[in-house]
């Protein structure tokens, strides 16, 4: 049972920024070994005595022009790599390439330079607006920081207010308090595209506004894309939603990448048994066909202390020896454009798996459903 | 980038259109324009320091001239309106006078500590780790006595006299100040526009003025203003037990003191004082609640 979605007409790279640098070919953002892992201290002396692996090791490209929208359960860490994109966090080990330069680096680009070609949009649209600042005020906020005047910055946040639908005579002089929910992301995302950047990371942008206005707000987005002529790093763990908007798709678990490629290649035929149980997960409108017994079953695993191996295969119904014994490698992710990666023992023929080789539809979906249960 | 439509049409408009938009302040002044009791003790306060400040010309008598015939009258005898004290000085001017010096005790050690404490407590949130630990820990030392005794402490070992009850004073205000800054502060730093601001490459300058400051300042102000009348009472129960300004300098709470002895001879008269203690911090009290409602947004 699959849902009508429009066919993607898979957006052309577009043609060229005024700021691009890298041509074509170049990937927007090149993530290379990212990794954060948060200390625990603990002890009398308070000293390390755990580490929390949020990240690790991620790598992936961008391409220009395109949505990547990225999903995983709570907690996998999607927003730890966003905010580690955005340098809102130091990360540990990995390097960034902005459009061909190195980020932070002395040949490279700025951080300063960065930011201003790479905006995010929070998920919480409350807790993402000064209380105390007239809206203009926060929209035109970054641009003045970064030098221009303020009759311009303030112009500028008027002329975002109606991009993004809000009439700046009503709305510009409005505090947050004042404004619904959608009207709140809404700024958020004007406010992001204060500093002309050329690509958007959203984390959970759309999450916590209801259907209807999430719905006006992706219309937006997609709008906004076209106008702007940006990139979207999309995160959300509604994969409906990321079906709709995204051309490729990056799945994570438990701080790694299991699962990248086109969006139609990874919802009708997912490689991962991860991505699998995800899509099994969605609701479905049709009662004859609802499942009741959940695809998948019980937390993810401590991420203080990962499984050996793969780290889903604690919950993974195909689950063998050789699966505790070695990581699978996803490949290289860093420069797939549309290659269809995933890290598992099954998808590599000289793995060891007894099922190597095999595709995950003929094992029949429903036998997750069975062995998951079984096994638990 | 100007010759594509402006606005998709998917795009509701239909908030009702504004007709004039309040700033901040606009709307606590809207809110606190229909508080009548907080309006009321607001204009009190007000005539309490205009009175201190034009006390040369209110006061009816030299509130230090006394007269060893008018002693202890009653209220109303003859020209002195309140009754004279134990050595025949007209009440009324000391009242007057004696503002003065509660109004200064009530309300700069409370500004000095509001800077001084505001600044450690927003450094310290905004630090965090082991500053803030250091900083607050600190804090939690001079919390750890009683206000009183503390303040009795202080001002025993740096004398009497009213720079030094200010310093006393001033010194005793900064913990809970402080401690009020900084849960203001370490809250605001997590939201979520902070983090905005500095990915739109904002320096820290920056965030703590136009972010930070901005979010801090009104819980921190109507904390403060709470303490106005605490301060009043501190300062007055300094100087009724000799560890604040020296006689014959009008004070309430010296007055207080020395009235203390006559209270059988006449009751009403050494009350006086405590009257306008008592009702100068209610006032400071009222205000700064009507305050704390009128500056309540709800973001």
């Amino acid at each position: 049972m699959t849902i009508a979605v429009p066919e993607r007409h898979l957006l052309p790279v577009p043609p060229g920024h005024p700021h691009d640098r890298g041509g074509k070919a170049q990937p927007m953002l090149i993530v290379q070994n990212l990794r954060k892992f948060f200390p625990i201290h603990g002890g009398i002396l308070n000293r390390k005595v755990a580490e929390v692996k949020a990240v690790d090791n991620v790598s992936f490209s961008v391409q220009k022009g395109e949505t990547l929208g990225v999903v995983g359960e709570s907690g996998c860490g999607k927003s730890t790599l966003a905010r580690l994109l955005m340098h809102l966090m130091p990360s540990d080990q990995g390097t960034l390439v902005f459009d061909g330069d190195p980020v932070d680096e002395p040949r490279g680009i700025s951080l300063r330079d960065l930011r201003r070609n790479m905006q995010m949009v929070f998920q919480d649209s409350y807790s993402s607006l000064n209380p105390r600042l007239p809206i203009l005020e926060s929209i035109a906020y970054g641009p003045s920081v970064h030098g221009v005047k303020r009759a311009d910055a303030k112009a500028k946040a008027r002329d975002l207010l109606e991009k993004v639908g809000l009439k700046p005579d009503l709305f510009a002089g409005r505090y947050p308090h004042e404004l619904s929910g959608g009207q709140k992301q809404r700024v958020n995302i004007a406010r992001a595209l204060a500093l002309g950047p050329r690509m958007l990371i959203l984390d959970e942008a759309v999450s916590a506004l209801d259907k209807s206005v999430e719905a006006q707000v992706l219309n937006l987005l997609g709008y906004l894309k076209r106008h702007f002529n940006l990139t979207y790093m999309f995160i959300s763990h509604d994969l409906h939603v990321v079906q709709y908007v995204s051309d490729r798709v990056l799945v994570m678990y438990l701080g790694q990448v299991v699962e990248i490629g086109p969006v139609k290649q990874i919802y009708e035929a997912p490689k991962h048994p991860y991505t699998m149980a995800l899509l099994k997960s969605r609701l479905i409108i049709d009662p004859d066909t609802r499942i009741e017994i959940p695809p998948l079953v019980g937390d993810p695993p401590n991420p203080i202390n990962p499984p050996s191996g793969c780290r889903f295969r604690t919950r993974c119904p195909y689950a063998e020896a050789i699966c505790a014994e070695r990581a699978p490698s996803l490949g290289n992710a860093t420069y797939a454009r549309d290659e269809h990666l995933a890290a598992c023992h099954i998808t590599n023929p000289i793995a060891g798996h007894s099922m190597a080789g095999q595709t995950l539809q003929a094992l029949d979906g429903e036998d997750i459903v069975k062995r998951a249960t079984e096994a638990h | 980038m100007s010759d594509v439509p402006a606005t998709p049409s998917l795009i509701a408009q239909t908030a009702s259109p504004a007709p004039h938009v309040r700033g901040y302040w606009g709307n606590v002044w809207n809110r606190l324009k229909y508080d009548q009791v907080t309006l009321f003790f607001l204009i009190l306060i007000i005539a309490i320091i205009l009175s201190a400040v034009f006390a040369p010309w209110l006061a009816p008598f030299d509130p230090n001239k006394s007269s060893m015939a008018a002693r202890l009258k009653p209220v109303m005898f003859k020209s002195f309106y309140l009754g004279t004290d134990e050595q025949g000085r007209d009440i009324l001017s000391r009242l007057i006078w004696g503002g003065r010096t509660s109004l200064v005790m009530g309300i700069s050690p409370v500004f000095l500590a509001t800077v001084i404490g505001g600044f450690f407590g927003v450094f310290a949130g905004y630090a965090g780790g082991k500053l803030n630990t250091a900083i607050m820990r600190t804090m939690d030392v001079f919390f750890a006595f009683p206000s009183v005794l503390l303040a009795v402490a202080i001002s025993g070992s740096l004398g009497s006299g009213l720079v030094n009850q200010m310093i006393t004073l001033t010194i005793v205000l900064i913990p809970p100040i402080c401690r009020v800054a900084e849960t203001a502060t370490s809250q605001v730093r997590t939201m979520d526009f902070i983090d905005a601001a500095r990915a739109s490459g904002a320096g820290t300058m920056s965030i703590l003025f136009r972010h930070v400051l901005v979010n801090v300042m009104s819980p921190v102000m109507v904390y403060s203003s709470t303490l106005v009348s605490a301060s009043i009472l501190l300062a007055s129960g300094l100087s009724f037990l000799g560890l604040g300004v020296s006689p014959p300098t009008p004070d309430w709470g010296l007055m207080l003191s020395t009235l203390r002895q006559s209270i059988y001879v006449q009751p009403l008269v050494c009350a006086l004082p405590g009257v306008a203690i008592l009702i100068t911090s209610i006032a400071f009290n009222l205000v700064s609640d009507g305050l704390r409602q009128a500056m309540d947004v709800k973001a």
